[in-house]
């Protein structure tokens, strides 16, 4: 074996679907590995388990299996994905009769299962440390699930799955395991599991690699955005890699593209905690083999810390939203005067907190960042308020489009909406208290 | 100048904690972002950003969203071979990602607003 190649299909949920199929096809790939759960999807997924036992996976499953499993199935491309979400188990299932209904059979699914710690937590044992701060109302939890690691995913591999579908696990693991399994890296050999994290990191969010959120036209020109092509990682033993992407797809690939993407998310450089290794990314260097083409090397690594990360979904209170716009002369001050109207008028409400927002003037940065800003011909004005309750709450929407016929002249474009909040916080648990399991179905 | 002629950003985030990236168009200018772009420089430039909402009505006791006493801080790691600076945002605990009232909520546009410095 001397190199794997590994495509990334999703950088999140709602992903397209295309560059996935685009990878299968024509990417001479062994892995493709979609990432759909971030922080808070696992929470929202519960959400909806605990209204219908069967949900709780990656709404998108059913449309990327039925888009990518028959190529896959062909080509013999093994798939792993956190598309299980909430229900692991649900979303092999499906993803069995989904291949049984394309006519597919004797593909291996498995579903690891074991993330889910609210039970644990909600016993009280074994909380070490809450980083983000006391933790919440234990009657306000919805979800709790830890970052597992590669050693459920090595297991379902040894076992030849062709399709393992995880909840939570730690975004990099996703690629480093079947690192692991192709070159039987020791689970100790932290310099390679550091470098391989780098590869996973770098492909996690997909197209974020292969010119995605990157363009600024005249500065950092990105041809073909439309039809993006998302990365692969052809992967030495030692772990260096040649990242790029199917020939004739949009987007770039180069140094800053893979520079932004290697800090993305990152805070201490020379720290970065998974389940697995403490990678260290400071002495990481990239270069340039040609259009699209660039190596990577120089990831280490440190011993696995002893804690896994769990983050904890609880249901906090309600947002009300609502949006008008005003356009015209004097635009800005019937928008001023609206907002102190609203101000009045909710003061009248139990909101414990209310902001105000000038869209096209300062909504994004605020008004220390934008006091030279010239005043735009159209403002829309946004109020945004917190609440205990739906109802408290649905007064926000309900006041500024009332200001139609009650508030300033040529209010226009009213839109509102009231949501529950799913917040998330974290806490750190001893490793031996998670075990995950996987099993395994067949088409 | 604008730091928007000299470098490019990205913008991360987890839970109340914004990254931004700040990299170099030519490796010869890294010594210019590394000596202009301090930490103390960006935590200035971010204040009003990083600063807790000021809660309408009477004030309310909120133990959980209080956190930890590092906010409005920031940190600075550098990375001399990639050209690349890496600013670590505190942001307050009320103002996280999965509970802000922003209409970014994830912070995803501050690293433009680094970009707007003057250098």
């Amino acid at each position: 074996m001397n190199t794997v190649r590994i495509g990334a299909g999703a950088g999140y949920s709602g992903d397209r679907i295309d560059p996935a199929v685009e990878l299968a096809e024509k990417g001479n790939i062994a892995y493709l590995i979609f990432e759909c759960l971030a922080e808070r999807t696992i929470a929202i997924a519960q959400k909806a388990r605990l209204l219908d036992p069967g949900a709780g996976y990656d709404p998108l499953l059913e449309e990327r299996m039925r888009a990518v499993l028959p190529i896959c199935a062909e080509r013999r491309i093994r798939i792993i994905s956190n598309m299980g979400a909430a229900n692991p188990h649900a979303a092999a299932a499906k993803t069995r009769d989904i291949a049984q209904q394309l006519g597919l059979r004797g593909l291996r699914i498995a579903a690891v299962t074991g993330d889910d710690v609210l039970e644990i937590l909600r016993a009280g044992q074994g909380i070490i440390e809450t980083p983000e701060g006391p933790l919440p109302p234990s009657d306000t939890w919805l979800s709790a699930n830890a970052y597992l690691g590669v050693s459920p995913i090595l297991e379902a591999l040894q076992s030849e799955a062709d399709i393992i579908l995880t909840g939570r696990v730690a975004d990099p693991a996703l690629f480093l395991a079947p690192l692991i399994h192709e070159f039987r890296w020791p689970l100790d050999d932290w310099n390679l599991l550091g470098q391989g994290t780098v590869v996973g990191h770098l492909l996690e969010c997909a197209g974020q690699l292969t010119g995605g959120y990157f363009a600024d036209p005249g500065f950092k020109d990105v041809p073909n955005l439309d039809r993006l092509g998302f990365p692969i990682a052809e992967v030495n033993a030692d772990g260096s890699a040649i990242l790029t992407k199917v020939e004739g797809s949009g987007g770039l690939l180069n140094c800053a593209t893979c520079t932004e993407q290697l800090l993305y998310e990152i805070q201490d450089p020379s720290t970065y905690y998974t389940p697995d290794v403490i990678a260290d990314f400071s002495s990481v260097s990239f270069a340039e083999l040609g259009p699209d083409r660039v190596s990577v090397s120089g990831g280490a690594g440190r011993p696995r810390p002893s804690t896994l990360k769990a983050s904890l979904g609880y249901r906090d209170g309600f947002i009300g939203e609502g949006q008008i716009s005003y356009a015209g002369p004097n635009a800005l001050a019937r928008a001023e005067l609206a907002r102190d109207i609203l101000s009045k008028r909710l003061a009248r409400h139990s909101i414990s907190e209310l902001r105000f927002d000038f869209i096209g003037l300062s909504s994004i940065h605020g008004t220390q960042l934008s006091r030279n800003a010239p005043v735009p011909y159209e403002i829309r004005l946004r109020a945004a308020g917190r609440a205990t309750s739906l109802a408290t709450a649905s007064w926000i929407p309900r006041e500024v489009e009332a200001l139609y016929t009650n508030g300033p002249a040529g209010g226009g474009g009213a839109s509102g909406s009231t949501r529950e909040v799913i917040a998330i916080t974290s806490a750190l648990i001893p490793r031996e208290s998670v075990s995950p399991q996987v099993q395994i179905m067949e088409s | 100048m604008l730091l928007h002629q000299f470098a490019h950003a990205r913008t991360g985030d987890k839970g109340n904690i914004v990254t931004i990236s700040l990299i170099a168009f030519r490796k010869d200018d890294f010594a210019l972002l590394e000596q202009k772009v301090t930490a103390e420089r960006v935590a200035a430039h971010f204040a009003e950003l990083l600063q807790a909402p000021v809660p309408e009505g009477p004030a309310q006791e909120d133990p959980v969203h209080a956190g930890p006493a590092q906010n409005g801080s920031v940190q600075r790691y550098s990375l001399p071979q990639l050209g690349a600076l890496n600013f670590v945002l505190h942001r307050p605990i009320a103002n996280s990602v999965t509970r802000s009232l922003a209409l970014d909520a994830h912070g995803k546009c501050l690293g433009s607003a680094l970009l707007a410095l003057e250098i």
